[in-house]
Formats: structure tokens, C-alpha cells, sequence
């Protein structure tokens, strides 16, 4: 999961790293009031998940409380790359001396947690691995950790004053502990910022978390942000199915993720466009064949593109069982009808039991996954836009 | 033959008591791997399917020799099996559970990693998380790869994924190419054994003499793998991505399976395998096609190959997968059998 940079920001001021004053805002007048409580100039932020937000005009700086009102009216009219703005972060604004980038990243090669380190802040860290990679610095934090000294050390040839570079390392220890403790795969500061004055602050967030541990975190439900999720994915997330939908016509319920992949890719081979990713994952009961196809039809209505104009199901059955997904196949067509073609291949663990089943109700399946790709592709031509 | 695991592997299983690993110690037991014990804490004494259950994996080993370990552990506790089975001396251990933090499959690694350099056997081994196992046809299955569809054969075959791999050994023995051994490495970001590491296991196995590689989006593991097999490998590969229109940022089933920061694509891989010399199948159905080829062309020349020159000729890169493999074949001299490349002879037996 992806946190909001107000998240994040949370996150830090939790482990102790120093943030300015800020709060998220969902309406001009929340942006007021907190502008009037923050009482100097703040820096009006679209809580959007995407880069280059100020460049979409999404960043804004307002002196008086009534300014914030009219800027984050403005901001929050927006749509930033498809995203519309809905939520802001206002933040007492800082002045500016020094921007660096600071984070720390899984390394999956060496398995260990990498620093990254780079006097180019406020950039994109993509854009100066590409354009200057020597001017990042980079270090692994050893399986017992990372020690004070080695943090301090990390900073001493890039700041030089003992002052900054005591309160930069412990900004670095600090966030080692967020990534650690929270389970990060990614903890990112860009700009860590150095005033005029010699103070460093964190000016912005990016955390990752990893899924997997959401077990040992039960705050991370509420962090779950309704809005940022198409009902479909939601709906995917609720009944254990991994879905991402994408931009073709030509819906695809697959078990393994792998399989999923090779499946799209294929579609694509033979000229279709794949309508999305969806694995109906290793056990798959009847419910969550269901679950796919109102998915899959469903995510294709709301966002009013071409839609899906066939679905493939591509079955190899191992623990998956094909009569299962026969059943589910079955029973989701008696609940709801589809109105566009449905193609199934299925092969594999009681491949014999799920042809019975599928022929009783009048369907047929075909064993191979170039031949099913194939067929599927061609009916979808046939129907009309 | 086979590599890592054969009909003389001793099989523990842990978390045997529960819905998946009691399914599938069944599945293994029907398919002929020795399972000579299941570990649940707390439930010692017991039996699943005929095979005795004991509360550690310490105890298990004491009574029975076992000296390899599959989990079917559940995701919270699937870390402490690892250590648990390393600490008690097991050495293969395969971990299928899915959805392991990576904080702790890290920690995990290293534990094994430690051991491993210790010992200095390479002991032990950890195959996964979140992987479908492994199976030498014919003689062991450790895992839940489904064993009907594999024949005993020459060609090894490596995956990052489960199901997919299903797909193309199907193929494979549809085509009359049965396999040495199959592993699935898993799809996680953090993984024990990675394709560096099966790929000299097949290298040093005798009855492997041809590989299949299919890797996936996300992580630089398939492009090392291509490095490695140009300086390395003799016997051909054939390699498959998947995920050429997984779109940037979004995370394709797998935790690993993700385009981050504009790498791990697909092309970038396929073209790092292709600057190997490695044919690249683009879709799973040409890969036996490919496997043939290679084998028709590596027979006559495995008996040819006696000494000659120290250096080896590189591998002209193969541009399209069908018309790129039969250049390459048309072009490679005979190639010979260089002194010192790594071997690797440790085996959980």
C-alpha cells in the first residue's frame, strides 16, 4: 500500500523525525482553519499518488488564511493525472537553504535495506540515477542495523557542519526505525531540507508498506483510502483476488499469477488488448469465480471505456480444481446472464468432472491456451461497440 | 538423475495438520516422496495420512533422519519454520507459504545464508517463499506441483511462478521432452535460491542437458541469470518473461511482481537474454519448440567436446526466438569444457 504524503508525514512524526506544523484538509474551509491555527505561510499539497504535482499546478503557497481558502478551492477543482483531488495536506512552508533526498529502499539482489543518499533533492531520484548516478550515494544497512556513527559518516562529506550533519543522521536513525518497525518497502524523504538557519526537516513523505505484514498493523485498515480504489478493486481486495484492470476489451479470469501474465501477453500476441489482470488465486471456490466475472463486467461498465467485449478463462488446474471453477462458471451465468461471449480452457486436476458440468449447462471449454486466446479474440471481434 | 531432491530425500513436512500441508503430504505420499515425518507444535503423537507428527522439527529429526523440509505454515509463522528447520540441521528446506512479510523472509535468508557459509557444504538450502515446489518425475515431489503432468526426462526447467510452470511442463511432455527436475523459485521479492543458483545445479547435473527459464517482471534476478549464462553455462537454455504488457507501478499477483522506478520490465529482460545468446520463446507454446533445437544440437556436440582451446566462443545474440535460435545454432562452433567453472555437488539426499 501506497500512504498519502499527510500519512507518511504522520508516520514520521510518530518515530520522532522533525516535520513543520500541517494537517490534511478536504474542503477550502478546513484549509482555512488550518492556515489560521498554523498562523504564518503554508504550502497547500494535492494528495495524489502520482509525480510532478507541481508541475499540474497541485502545489500552492497561500499567506493568509483566506488565501488558503481560495488556493485550496482551486486545487481541489483539479484532476492530476486522472486522479481528481480530493484530499489536501496543508503545511506550515518552510525557507529553503539546502534540499537533499534521503531513503531507504529493499535492495532484493543482496537482500538488505539500501540508503539512498543524493545532494539533488526535490528531483526525482529515477531522473538523477539516470542523469548523474554518481551523485548518489548509496549504502546497505547491515542485518545488526545501522549505528549512529555510520549514519554520521554518511552525511560528514556532504554537509561538513557538525551541527547538521549530528541532526541529518538522526533523522536517517529515525527513519530507519519507520521503515524497520513499519514494515517499509520504501521510505522516502525528498526534500530533506536544510533552513537557513541550520535546522533539517523532512518536507515531504513517500512510504510503501509492505501487504504482507498487515497482520502485525491493524492501523493500516483505516490508512486504506476508500476513494483512491475503483469499486472493482475493492471488491478484488475484499474476496482474496489479485485484479488490476487495464485499458483492452478483453477480460481474462486466470488462476496464478504467472499464468495471468503469460495469458495477457498472449492475448496481446495474437492482436487483442487484455481488458485487465485478475488471478483467481491457488484454492478457488465457486464464490470467487463469481466474484471475477461481476468484476470484470462490472469495473468495464463504471469506467464508461470501450468495455469488455469477451472474457477468456484460462484454467490450469492444479490445487485449483477445475469442477470448481466449472461450478462457479455455471452458477454465475444462472445468477446473472453475461452479454458478451465467454470463452473457457481449462486442463488439469478433474478437467473430466468440469467438461460434465459445463456441457449439462451448455458450454464447452477448450484444452489449449493458444486456442482459447484465439477464439476469444475472434468473438470479441464480432461483437459490436 | 535429478538435482536437490531424488528417491532417497527424506521429507518432513511442517504445518502437516493443517488443510493444504495434509492435502498435499497425500499428494506427495501418492506420488511415491518419501515423508517420513510431519512437525505441528502441539500435536506430536499424531498421525496424517500415516505419517507420524511431532511437536518440533528437532524431534522429528531425531527419530526419523529426515533431512529435508517442505512449509505449508501459515504467513505469520512460516519465518520461525524456516529457522527452525535450519536450526535442527535440516538440508533442503522448500517454503510454499505465501504472503511472508518481507522483514522476516529477509531475516530468514540471512539466517540460512549464515549457516550455509558456515558449513561450507552448501547446507542448508531454502527454495521459496511463496513457490510451488519442486519435482524429480518419476522419483519426488516436494511441494504442490501437480505430478501428472511431468515425465522423466533431460530437460531442467526454473520458474518464478506456479501455475505457468504447469503450463509449459505440460507442453513439454506433450511434446515427448520430459524433465530432470522442476523447480519453482518462488515469486516474492525476497527468495533462498534465485536462477543463478538452480542454473549451476543444472550445469552440474549430469542427465540435465537442456534448461528452461521463465522469469517475470520485477527485480534484476533474470537479467544476473543472463550474465551468468554467458560466462557459465555450456548446456543450452531457452528463456520466457512473462508480464510484456504488465503496465508500470502496478503489482501483478506476485509480491516480486512489480515495474518499479521504469525497471524489471519484460523488455528489458528479454533483451538481456538475448545479448546472452539465449533464445527468448514469446509465448509459452514455442519454448518446446526451442527445447527440441537445442537438444538435436547439443547431443552430437556433447561427444565431440574433449579439449581444445581455453576460450570459448560467446554466444552470438539470437534476434527473433524461432528464426534466432536456428542462426544460432547454425553459427556456434563447437564449444568446449573450460577448467574451473563452479560446480556444485552438495546435495539434501
Amino acid at each position: 500500500m501506497n500512504l498519502h504524503e499527510y500519512q507518511g508525514r504522520e508516520l514520521f512524526a510518530r518515530f520522532g523525525i522533525p516535520v513543520l506544523p500541517g494537517q490534511m484538509a478536504e474542503s477550502p474551509a478546513e484549509a482555512r482553519e488550518i492556515a489560521r491555527r498554523i498562523g504564518a505561510t503554508v504550502v497547500i499539497k494535492a494528495q495524489v499518488q502520482v509525480g510532478g504535482r507541481g508541475k499540474a499546478g497541485g502545489v500552492k503557497l497561500a499567506h493568509t488564511p483566506d488565501e488558503a481558502f481560495e488556493r485550496a478551492s482551486e486545487i481541489l477543482a483539479l484532476t492530476i493525472k486522472g486522479l481528481p483531488v480530493r484530499k489536501l495536506l496543508v503545511a506550515q512552508a518552510a525557507d529553503i537553504a539546502r534540499e537533499l533526498y534521503l531513503a531507504i529502499v529493499l535492495d532484493r539482489s543482496r537482500k538488505l535495506p539500501l540508503i539512498m543518499l543524493s545532494a539533488e533533492g526535490g528531483v526525482e531520484i529515477e531522473q538523477v540515477a539516470k542523469e548523474a548516478p554518481e551523485k548518489i550515494v548509496r549504502r546497505h544497512i547491515p542485518l545488526e542495523g545501522l549505528r549512529a556513527y555510520q549514519a554520521r559518516a554518511l552525511f560528514q562529506p556532504l554537509l561538513g557542519d557538525g551541527k547538521q550533519v549530528a541532526q541529518a543522521a538522526d533523522i536517517l536513525l529515525k527513519l530507519w526505525a519507520v521503515y524497520r518497525d513499519g514494515d517499509c518497502s520504501l521510505a522516502e524523504i525528498n526534500p530533506l531540507v536544510i533552513t537557513p538557519e541550520g535546522r533539517v526537516l523532512a518536507l515531504d513523505s513517500k512510504v510503501i508498506v509492505d501487504d504482507n505484514a498487515d497482520f502485525r498493523h491493524r492501523e493500516w485498515e483505516t490508512w486504506r483510502d476508500p476513494e483512491e480504489e475503483s469499486p472493482g478493486a475493492r471488491k478484488a481486495r475484499e474476496r482474496g483476488l489479485s485484479y488490476v484492470k487495464l485499458e483492452g476489451d478483453i477480460g481474462c479470469v486466470v488462476n496464478g499469477a504467472g499464468l495471468a501474465m503469460a495469458t495477457m501477453d498472449l492475448i496481446k500476441h495474437y492482436g487483442g488488448e487484455p481488458a485487465n489482470f485478475l488471478d483467481i488465486g491457488g484454492s478457488s471456490n465457486p464464490e470467487k469465480v463469481t466474484a471475477a466475472l461481476e468484476i470484470i463486467t462490472g469495473d468495464a461498465r463504471e469506467s464508461g471505456g470501450p468495455g469488455v467485449r469477451a472474457i477468456l478463462f484460462n484454467i490450469f488446474g492444479g490445487i485449483t480444481r477445475c469442477d470448481d471453477v466449472a461450478r462457479g462458471i455455471v452458477q454465475s451465468l444462472e445468477k446473472s446472464p453475461l452479454a458478451i461471449p465467454l470463452v473457457i480452457r481449462l486442463t488439469g486436476t478433474n478437467e473430466a468432472a468440469a467438461r460434465k458440468i459445463l456441457a449439462d449447462a451448455g458450454l464447452s471449454a477448450t484444452t489449449s491456451m493458444d486456442e482459447g486466446v484465439r477464439t476469444v479474440i475472434a468473438k470479441a471481434q464480432e461483437v459490436p461497440v | 538423475m535429478s538435482i536437490l531432491i531424488d528417491k532417497h530425500t527424506r521429507l518432513l513436512v511442517q504445518g502437516i495438520t493443517g488443510r493444504d500441508g495434509a492435502f498435499h503430504t497425500q499428494q506427495m505420499v501418492s506420488y511415491g516422496t518419501r515423508v517420513v515425518a510431519g512437525v505441528t507444535p502441539g500435536r506430536g503423537g499424531e498421525k496424517v495420512h500415516g505419517v507420524p507428527v511431532f511437536d518440533s522439527v528437532a524431534d522429528a529429526v531425531a527419530a526419523t533422519k529426515a533431512n529435508a523440509s517442505v512449509i505449508y505454515v501459515p504467513a505469520p509463522a512460516a519465518a520461525d519454520a524456516i529457522f527452525e528447520a535450519a536450526d535442527a540441521g535440516i538440508a533442503l528446506i522448500t517454503c510454499i507459504t505465501e504472503g511472508i512479510p518481507v522483514r522476516d523472509a529477509m531475516a530468514a535468508y540471512h539466517h540460512v545464508a549464515g549457516l550455509r557459509s558456515a558449513n561450507g557444504n552448501g547446507r542448508p538450502r531454502l527454495i521459496g517463499p511463496n513457490c510451488p515446489g519442486l519435482i524429480s518425475p518419476g522419483q519426488s515431489k516436494v511441494g504442490i506441483l501437480p505430478g501428472q503432468i511431468c515425465t522423466p526426462g533431460p530437460v531442467g526447467v526454473v520458474s518464478r511462478s506456479g501455475t505457468l510452470t504447469y503450463e509449459v511442463v505440460h507442453q513439454l511432455t506433450g511434446a515427448g521432452l520430459g524433465q530432470s527436475t522442476c523447480i519453482g523459485i518462488g515469486g516474492d521479492p525476497i527468495i533462498g535460491t534465485n536462477f543463478i543458483d538452480a542454473l549451476e545445479l543444472f550445469e552440474a547435473d549430469p542427465r540435465t542437458e537442456a534448461i528452461v527459464l521463465m522469469g517475470e517482471i520485477g527485480g534484476s534476478d533474470e537479467e544476473d541469470a543472463a550474465m551468468f549464462i554467458r560466462r557459465r553455462v555450456r548446456k543450452p537454455v531457452v528463456a520466457f518473461i512473462a508480464g510484456q504488457t504488465a503496465p508500470p507501478g502496478k503489482r501483478m499477483g506476485h509480491a516480486g511482481a512489480i515495474i518499479s522506478g521504469g525497471s524489471g520490465t519484460a523488455a528489458e529482460k528479454m533483451a538481456a537474454f538475448e545479448a546472452a545468446g539465449v533464445p527468448v520463446a514469446r509465448i509459452p507454446s514455442e519454448i518446446p519448440g526451442l527445447i527440441a533445437e537445442s537438444l538435436t544440437r547439443r547431443r552430437p556436440r556433447a561427444r565431440a567436446t574433449a579439449r581444445g582451446s581455453a576460450s570459448r566462443p560467446t554466444r552470438p545474440p539470437a534476434r527473433r526466438a524461432k528464426a534466432g535460435a536456428r542462426k544460432v545454432a547454425a553459427r556456434r562452433k563447437p564449444s568446449v569444457r573450460r577448467g574451473g567453472r563452479a560446480r556444485v555437488s552438495s546435495r539434501a539426499r
